[in-house]
């Protein structure tokens, strides 16, 4: 809750900032301040000690897991705006409104990780999306990122229409917005104990936009060309932490309301297909793809379809595999997302030859893509483990696993081609000043990945004892 | 402890000698591998089972444990991969400086990897280290070698890792049936599965040894990749990394998983041998001395495939020994093939003749490498391979008559290669050899040593690993 209200109050700071503060450089350590601010907020909730108490008459439920995933998130985009900050501010004339629209999402991505009402995941979903909009468009002058601004906001909206109408069958059904209902006994009368149609059109609805929102195929035509057109380090934003949280979100709304439905549609069915269908168009599309930019937007869509596993398993291995896969997929992508923003040449021939010029780049890229590849002694490698685990403990679907791990060895193919770029060929690439912190924060990330991978208890007794 | 240092000097050594540059890094990278050594042969004398094990906290929510521990057949082929390093550092000494850059770091960091599968317990860190001894393989592989080297090792890649991940599945289903939820080989091999789970778990391990072993049908990735590497990494790849794959069938497979492993030991006999057939008569159709000695060693490699699926306590000795002996061999064989090709610039047969006259002494050894590879009494290879016939015969005699097809397939090639290289007309590309210099003849000298003296007395070996037959023979019958 605080974390909400702090992030939000950010934002306006920001948005004023821009009139007050002249300097440019400024800004970005007023966004890391206020957004480690926001964490301290959230931290100081958890443990109960929260600056404002305000009800919210149930409509937010507040968990340890959600306090942790929401803490996780922010240090992550605190992560994202110490390393890549600069570039933030060299997208465009309106550097402090970039931060303050991040701060907005981070509000958005906050009630998202609370909610325990329909209208609070709309809430959520749209004061997440459309900061994004904007973002997407930020390169004004660049006809790429207006087409995907505008791909990108039509989309959306459709999206959130069909949520909206999903939300209001099942209103029409059950007569709540609360995802938990009270089944049995229901004090409404006319309406049906158990589910109803209504109820049940309404949740596949909510479901299929909730699959749009996390780049899910069949509804993940958007995401290639909206990442690909968006300025390279709002994408990186986009891919890891709106991306996580929207899974998060999904996670409780299956945990919760999917689960009480269960005996009326075999949602693990439907899961089982969306999962194959994500990892099949992620993998293959991924593979044939000629910029490191456009590969990445697979890769997410790819990694989507492995953190659809939690949804699938349900279990305590899937809701640990899934805080393990936010924390290992987003700084990954980050790393890998910062070291492309300071390339001239996003497609795979200009890392050529990487290693030799830029050795220290080259080389925690290289840890970065081991893994996302899930190579052990890695965090994606335990994060991967996690969720074929929870798979296999269910004991049922194991062949849902065996063709996971087959696309999983196809996603090495496209992580390799950038490893073989960057050490086996030869070239001359044309790669932007890099400032010495850049290079430590970049080794500072890789040290992380790799000492969660090997030590994950290091994690898991923050998560227990934090 | 023991164990512990096997894995700690050579990840030490190796990420020290990653940050040098030429000859410091050799230095560095040799002092390493004999450290290893010298670690290794105290660990095969000494009998404190205190010194050999290790066993500390790791990931308790997950069950797995850092526990090491030596026995003899993992005593041995440390044993073997100790000894490899400094044999090859020794041999590419004089390579170019572009082919030193990072080789003795990624080579060490590689043993690591291998030392950590052979002494892992816990069946999570096994798999660690099964896959992260293929992580410096591959940048080994790709930084030096042949033209179309970045293609071909990618593949060979690929191949393992899809393998390992079929393993990883494996691995969890068998820790899900686990009583006390470990990875433990303590608790995984008391785990009792009902038939159809033991033969998904089966397979979904087996795939993944076969393709590192490799054997027939999942053998296509080794010989261009063994053409194609660097011959200073070939070496480690065939003398010791293959051999991953059939210690982990008796270490891992054949305990967790006995029922499958004897209801399918005919079908795996069988593509054994016939990979071990096919194998051979290519070899003998081969130009190229590496493509010749990588297919001598798909049917070498399936010939111990099969002696395991015997079931038979002596073809399973024979293996056990046969793992050390094949790896100093054909080390022996690949240092040939490297000095000859340095010298001449040329692999292909059809291009050398009269290497005889010019280095009698590469001959002399080359010889006894080669009568090796065929396992004439009185080398070091007989021994092992006598025992594993005599297993194959007690399983039955027709595979045992077929298998025989091989070792008479072997002689013709392994000689017709002797005859091409050193005997014959001298040809333009061995006419201005000179014999071999120290660092090439000291690593063959010690292994012809090797071969001799386990030749005339093998004994030892047997008695070394005759503990871990008896024990893996009563834990597979007390499961049954």
């Amino acid at each position: 809750m605080n974390s909400i209200i702090v992030s939000a109050a950010c934002g306006i700071l920001m948005m004023f900032g821009s009139v007050w503060i002249g300097n440019k450089n400024y800004f970005r350590f007023i966004a890391a301040t206020g957004l480690l601010l926001t964490w301290v907020a959230n931290w100081a909730d958890m443990n109960g000690n929260g600056l404002f108490q305000i009800p919210a008459s149930g409509m937010f439920v507040y968990t340890h897991i959600s306090y942790f995933f929401n803490a996780i998130l922010i240090a992550a985009t605190l992560i994202y705006v110490i390393i890549s900050g600069d570039e933030v501010t060299k997208q465009g004339a309106y550097p402090a409104e970039y931060f303050s629209l991040i701060f907005f999402v981070m509000s958005g991505v906050s009630i998202l990780m609370f909610y325990n009402n329909m209208l609070m995941l709309f809430l959520g979903i749209e004061i997440m999306s459309i900061p994004l909009y904007i973002l997407t468009g930020a390169d004004k002058r660049n006809l790429k990122s207006n087409e995907a601004s505008l791909k990108y906001f039509l989309m959306g909206a459709f999206s959130t229409g069909i949520m909206l109408m999903g939300i209001a069958l099942i209103y029409g059904g059950t007569g709540s917005f609360a995802i938990d209902i009270k089944r049995a006994g229901s004090a409404v009368p006319g309406f049906y104990n158990g589910t109803s149609f209504l109820e049940i059109t309404g949740l596949l609805f909510l479901f299929a936009s909730m699959c749009f929102k996390v780049s899910a195929a069949p509804f993940h035509f958007w995401t290639p060309d909206v990442y690909d057109g968006a300025p390279s380090v709002f994408t990186s934003f986009m891919a890891t932490i709106v991306k996580a949280a929207g899974f998060y979100a999904f996670f409780r709304l299956v945990e919760v309301r999917m689960a009480q439905t269960a005996t009326s549609v075999d949602w693990k069915l439907i899961i089982s297909f969306i999962i194959i269908a994500t990892l099949f168009f992620g993998n293959i599309t991924a593979v044939f793809q000629q910029s490191v930019k456009r590969m990445l937007s697979y890769s997410s869509i790819a990694q989507a379809g492995f953190m659809l596993f939690s949804l699938f398993a349900m279990n305590d291995l899937a809701r640990q595999g899934l805080m393990l896969y936010a924390v290992a997929y987003s700084l990954s992508t980050i790393g890998i997302f910062a070291i492309m923003t300071k390339m001239k040449d996003y497609s795979f021939d200009g890392y050529n030859g990487l290693a030799k010029t830029h050795p220290a780049l080259a080389a925690t890229n290289t840890i970065f893509l081991l893994s996302l590849a899930g190579i052990p002694l890695t965090a994606g490698f335990l994060a991967k483990y996690y969720m074929l685990a929870s798979v296999i403990r269910t004991g049922t679907y194991t062949w849902l696993v065996v063709a996971a791990v087959v696309f999983a060895a196809i996603s090495v193919y496209y992580y390799f081609r950038l490893i073989q770029a960057m050490y086996f060929k030869n070239g001359e690439p044309v790669v932007a000043a890099i400032s010495p912190i850049f290079k430590y924060l970049l080794i500072s990330i890789a040290i992380i990945i790799i000492a969660i991978g090997a030590f994950p208890q290091l994690f898991f007794n923050l998560f227990y004892f934090g | 402890m023991i164990a512990l240092l096997l894995i700690f000097i050579p990840i030490c050594t190796g990420i020290i000698s990653l940050f040098l540059n030429g000859s410091n890094a050799k230095w560095i990278g040799m002092i390493g591998a004999i450290a290893t050594l010298t670690i290794s042969l105290i660990g095969t004398y000494t009998t404190d089972t205190d010194l050999l094990s290790f066993d500390s906290n790791w990931m308790p929510d997950l069950g797995s444990r850092i526990t090491l521990q030596l026995d003899g057949m993992s005593s041995m082929l440390c044993l073997l991969s100790a000894i490899a390093l400094p044999l090859i550092f020794s041999a590419t000494w004089k390579q170019t400086e572009s082919a030193q850059k990072n080789y003795h770091g990624l080579m060490l960091l590689t043993q690591a990897g291998l030392m950590g599968v052979f002494v892992s317990m816990d069946c999570l860190l096994f798999y660690f280290f099964w896959e992260l001894a293929l992580i410096p393989a591959y940048f080994l592989c790709s930084f030096a070698g042949g033209e179309k080297r970045i293609k071909i090792i990618f593949k060979f890649f690929v191949y393992t890792f899809l393998g390992s991940l079929l393993l990883l599945i494996g691995i969890l289903t068998i820790y899900f049936k686990s009583g006390d939820h470990s990875f433990a080989w303590e608790s995984l091999k008391q785990v009792k599965l009902s038939n159809t789970e033991q033969s998904f778990v089966f397979w979904m391990f087996f795939i993944a040894f076969a393709i590192k072993m490799p054997i027939f049908p999942f053998h296509t990735w080794q010989p261009d990749t063994y053409e194609q590497a660097p011959t200073g990494v070939t070496m480690l790849l065939s003398g010791v990394m293959v051999k991953m794959g059939l210690f982990a069938v008796i270490r891992w497979l054949l305990p967790l998983t006995p029922d499958a492993s004897i209801y399918f030991s005919n079908a795996i006999i069988i593509i054994s041998i016939v990979g071990m057939i096919y194998a051979s008569l290519i070899a003998i159709k081969q130009d190229d001395i590496k493509r010749l000695i990588a297919y001598s060693s798909i049917a070498h490699i399936g010939l111990m495939c099969a002696a395991i699926f015997s079931h038979q306590s002596s073809g399973m000795q024979g293996v056990m020994i046969q793992l050390f002996n094949h790896g100093v061999n054909v080390i022996g064989l690949w240092i040939v093939a490297y000095a000859i090709e340095q010298s001449t610039g040329t692999r292909k047969m059809s291009e050398l003749g009269g290497l005889a006259k010019k280095a009698p002494t590469l001959a002399i050894l080359f010889v006894i490498m080669a009568l090796a590879n065929i396992a004439i009494p009185l080398t070091n290879a007989f021994a092992g391979e006598f025992l594993m016939f005599n297993g194959l015969f007690r399983y039955n005699v027709w595979i045992a008559a077929l298998a025989g097809v091989s070792i008479i397939l072997a002689a013709v090639y392994t000689l017709w290669m002797v005859q091409n290289i050193f005997y014959g007309e001298e040809k333009p590309a061995t006419s201005l050899v000179s014999d071999a210099g120290l660092e090439i003849k000291l690593p063959l000298l010690i292994i012809a040593a090797v071969i001799l003296l386990f030749g005339f007395y093998p004994q030892p070996m047997i008695d070394f690993t005759a503990d871990t037959v008896t024990n893996l023979f009563t834990t597979v019958t007390a499961k049954q």
